[in-house]
C-alpha cells in the first residue's frame, strides 16, 4: 500500500494500462507536456521518465484543439482495434463533441447489432469552486447520464479513481470519466500494481442506521463531514458514495434505505434532472413504503456558475447544506433526543 | 474511359457487377418502401453508382470504409451479401444488424464497413481513427469514408482534415458532390470549390469531372488509396455526379428544384449504361455476356428480396441486446 493523491491514481492507473497493453494509447490536448499531471512519471518511478518516454509519441500525441475530431477519432480507432484513453481536460469541453458522444460513442454497438466494440475511455475534470467562471465550472455528468450506450464514472477518493479508472480502460464499452477537481489532492492508501473495482457497484464510506447519505462526486466529503458531525448529535449517517452513475448501484443505495428510512443526496450538479433526481426516483419507485420522512436532495443551485470568490460558493452545495438536511429529515428523531435530554 | 480499360477484364466486368447490384438493389427497395414492405424510407443511389463503386473497387480486404444516409451502395460495392442488407431494411432478424439500424445505418464488419451515418458527417471521424489505429498498430490497411457536399459543410470535416494531415494519417476523404443537399443547391451555400480545400490541408485534393465514369473514379481514387498506404498522409477527391430520384423515397416536393435541362443533361449519363457500351466498344465483353451478368444480378436481388420477405422479424429480446458488451439488467424493462 502506498498513500497516494487522487490525480496521482489516475497517473497511475494510465501507465500501468499502457504499460500492460499495447492497444492502449492516450490522446488530448497537452498530454506530451503531462501539463495536468496524469502523464509524468511518478516519484517513486523518475527513472523512467514520462509517458512520451516510457511509450513513445505513437501511443501519446498531443492533439489540435478539435474536440469534435478528437472524440470521433477515438470512437473510430476503439471500433478498429485500440483502446484509446482521451484526455478531454475540462468537462465543458465536452459539449464540443455532443454529436460523437451521443450519436456514435452510444448508439454504435446498439444500432449496428453488436458488431462493434467501443473500448474507449473519455477523461475530463470537472474545474469547480476554484474561481474559473462559467465555462470551466461545470459538473455535466447528468447529461451523459440520459444517453443510454455510455458508462459514467464519477469516483470520489484516490483507491477508486484507480480501480474505476483501470476497470473503465479495461472495459468494451465507452466510458466517460468526471473528475472533481477539488478531489485531485484528497489522499488514500492505495494497492500498489493493477487492480480494479468493478463499474456498478456502489462504495460505503460509512455505516449507519438512522439516514442514507448518497453522495456523488466532490461532495462526499462534505457528506463525510456532515455524518460526523451529526454523529455527534445521536444521528447515525450511512454514507454511500455510487462511483458509478451508469450503470447505477440501485440495490445498494434501495437495500441502505430499507434500513434507515431516509434519503438525503448530495451532488455538485444541477438540481434539474441529476443523479440525486435519478436516485431519489429510484428510492421512490422501490421503497417508498420504507420512507419515514420526504426524500432531500442537496445539489448545486439551477444557476450558472459566477466568477468572483464571494460569490461562486452560493452555488454549490456545502457541509452546512447537507446537515441542515438531515436535520430536516431527522427531525422526529431529533425531537425525541432532545426530549429525553430535556 | 479508354485510360482504364488496361485493368484485368475481371475486375472491370466486376465493377460492373457491383453497379448492377447497387442499381437493382435500390430499384427493388424503392418498390418496397411503395408497397410498406420497408418501414421509412430509403435514399437510394440510383445515378451514383460509378462513384460509389470506383472508388470501393479502389479498396481492398482489411480496408476501412464509413457512409453516410444514401449508403445502400457502400457496403453494396464492398462486396457485402445482398440478403442481410435488404432483410435490414425491412427490419427483420436476419438483418445485417439484427434489425436495429435499418437503411441509415447499415454495417457490415466482416467487409469492412464500419457504419453509415443518418446524421450528415457524423461518420468522418470514425474513419479518421480507423485510419489512427492502422498507423499505431502498424497495419498497411487504410481508411475511406464518403460524406455529401451538404456534410462537406460540417466543421467537423475540417477538424478532421486538420488532424489527418498533422499525423499523417491513412485517410481518403470522399466528397459525393450530387449537387444538391436535400432540395438545396450546392453552389448556393459552397464557397469556391471543395476539392480546393484540401490544399489548405497540405494535402492533395482532386476533383473528378465526370463522376459517372467508374474508371475515373477509380483512378483517382486508387492513387489517394496507394499514397495512403504507403504512409504519404490523406487526400480529399471530390467527385461530381448526380441523383436520379428523390432525396428519399416517398418525399413529395411541390417546388421543382432540379432544372429539367440538367436533370436530362445527367439521366443520359446514366453510369451504367455507359460503362457497358465502352466495355462493349473496348471489345472486354459482348452485349449478349452484359445482358448475362445484368440476368444474373437481377436473379441475386430477387433472392435477396425473398430472403428478406420470408425472414422472420426479430424476437422482442433483440431489443434489450447489445447497448453494452455486457447483458441489459432485463428486469429494468419487463
Amino acid at each position: 500500500m502506498s498513500l497516494m493523491t487522487f490525480i496521482g491514481a489516475i497517473g497511475a492507473a494510465q501507465q500501468e494500462a499502457m504499460a500492460a497493453d499495447p492497444r492502449v494509447i492516450l490522446i488530448g490536448e497537452d498530454v506530451e507536456a503531462n501539463v495536468y499531471g496524469t502523464t509524468g512519471g511518478s516519484k517513486q518511478r523518475a527513472e523512467q521518465g514520462d509517458f512520451v518516454q516510457q511509450f513513445g509519441k505513437l501511443r501519446i500525441r498531443n492533439t489540435p484543439i478539435s474536440e469534435e475530431a478528437i472524440v470521433g477519432a477515438a470512437i473510430g480507432a476503439a471500433m478498429t482495434g485500440l483502446r484509446p484513453i482521451v484526455d478531454l481536460s475540462y468537462s465543458s469541453f465536452l459539449y464540443m463533441a455532443m454529436d460523437q458522444f451521443v450519436n456514435q460513442a452510444a448508439k454504435n454497438r446498439y444500432m449496428f447489432g453488436g458488431q462493434s466494440r467501443l473500448p474507449v475511455l473519455f477523461r475530463s475534470a470537472m474545474f469547480y469552486g476554484l474561481n474559473t467562471g462559467a465555462h470551466h465550472s461545470d459538473r455535466p455528468y447528468p447529461m451523459f447520464m440520459g444517453v443510454p450506450g455510455l458508462k459514467v464514472i464519477a469516483p470520489a477518493s484516490a483507491r477508486d479513481a484507480k480501480g474505476l479508472m483501470r476497470a473503465a480502460i479495461d472495459s468494451d464499452d465507452p466510458v466517460l470519466s468526471f473528475e472533481a477537481v477539488p478531489l485531485w489532492g484528497q489522499k488514500e492508501e492505495v494497492e500498489d500494481g493493477e487492480f480494479t473495482i468493478p463499474l456498478g457497484v456502489a462504495r460505503t464510506r460509512r455505516e449507519g442506521s438512522d439516514v442514507t447519505l448518497v453522495a456523488v462526486s466532490g461532495s462526499v466529503p462534505l457528506a463525510m463531514q456532515a455524518a460526523e458531525e451529526m454523529a455527534g448529535r445521536g444521528v447515525s449517517c450511512e454514507v454511500i458514495d455510487p462511483r458509478t452513475l451508469v450503470p447505477l448501484d440501485t440495490k445498494a443505495i434501495v437495500r441502505s434505505v430499507l434500513k434507515t428510512g431516509r434519503l438525503v443526496v448530495a451532488e455538485p450538479a444541477h438540481r434539474t434532472c441529476g443523479a440525486a433526481a435519478e436516485i431519489a426516483a429510484v428510492v421512490a419507485d422501490e421503497a417508498m413504503h420504507a420512507l419515514r420522512a420526504p426524500i432531500k436532495r442537496v445539489c448545486a443551485l439551477n444557476m450558472q456558475v459566477p466568477f468572483s470568490p464571494a460569490l461562486e460558493g452560493e452555488i454549490y452545495p456545502t457541509k452546512e447544506g447537507i446537515t441542515a438536511a438531515i436535520e430536516a429529515v431527522c427531525a422526529d428523531q431529533l425531537d425525541t433526543r432532545n426530549r429525553r435530554v430535556g | 474511359m479508354e485510360h482504364g480499360m488496361s485493368l484485368p477484364g475481371d475486375t472491370l466486368l466486376e465493377m460492373q457487377r457491383r453497379m448492377l447490384r447497387i442499381r437493382h438493389f435500390d430499384e427493388r427497395a424503392s418498390k418496397m418502401v411503395k408497397r410498406g414492405y420497408i418501414p421509412g424510407t430509403v435514399h437510394t443511389s440510383i445515378g451514383q453508382e460509378a462513384q460509389v463503386v470506383g472508388a470501393c473497387m479502389a479498396l481492398r480486404q482489411g480496408d476501412h470504409m464509413t457512409g453516410n444516409h444514401r449508403s445502400h451502395g457502400h457496403p453494396i460495392g464492398m462486396r457485402s451479401p445482398l440478403g442481410p442488407l435488404m432483410a435490414e431494411l425491412a427490419g427483420k432478424a436476419t438483418g445485417v444488424c439484427k434489425g436495429k439500424g435499418g437503411s441509415l445505418h447499415l454495417a457490415d464488419y466482416k467487409v469492412g464497413s464500419l457504419g453509415e451515418s443518418g446524421i450528415t458527417g457524423s461518420s468522418i471521424p470514425i474513419a479518421l481513427g480507423a485510419g489512427l489505429s492502422a498507423q499505431v498498430l502498424g497495419e498497411t490497411r487504410v481508411a475511406l469514408t464518403f460524406f455529401g457536399d451538404g456534410a462537406a459543410n460540417q466543421g467537423v470535416l475540417y477538424e478532421s482534415m486538420n488532424m489527418a494531415s498533422a499525423w499523417k494519417l491513412p485517410v481518403i476523404f470522399l466528397c459525393e458532390n450530387n449537387h444538391y443537399a436535400l432540395s438545396t443547391p450546392a453552389h448556393t451555400v459552397t464557397g469556391g470549390r471543395i476539392c480546393d480545400r484540401g490544399a489548405g490541408f497540405g494535402m492533395p485534393g482532386t476533383r473528378v469531372e465526370d463522376g459517372q465514369d467508374v474508371l475515373a473514379v477509380h483512378e483517382v481514387v486508387a492513387e489517394a488509396v496507394a499514397r495512403a498506404r504507403a504512409g504519404e498522409g490523406p487526400s480529399l477527391v471530390e467527385v461530381m455526379t448526380y441523383r436520379f430520384r428523390e432525396h428519399s423515397e416517398g418525399l413529395r416536393i411541390n417546388v421543382d428544384y432540379r432544372d429539367a435541362d440538367e436533370r436530362s443533361f445527367w439521366t443520359s449519363r446514366d453510369p451504367i449504361l455507359l460503362f457497358r457500351k465502352a466495355l462493349i466498344e473496348a471489345g472486354k465483353a459482348t452485349a449478349e455476356q452484359m445482358d448475362m451478368i445484368e440476368a444474373e444480378i437481377l436473379q441475386e436481388v430477387e433472392e435477396c428480396v425473398t430472403f428478406a420477405m420470408e425472414s422472420p422479424v426479430p424476437a422482442r429480446e433483440v431489443a434489450f441486446a447489445d447497448l453494452y458488451s455486457d447483458p441489459y439488467e432485463l428486469e429494468d424493462v419487463l
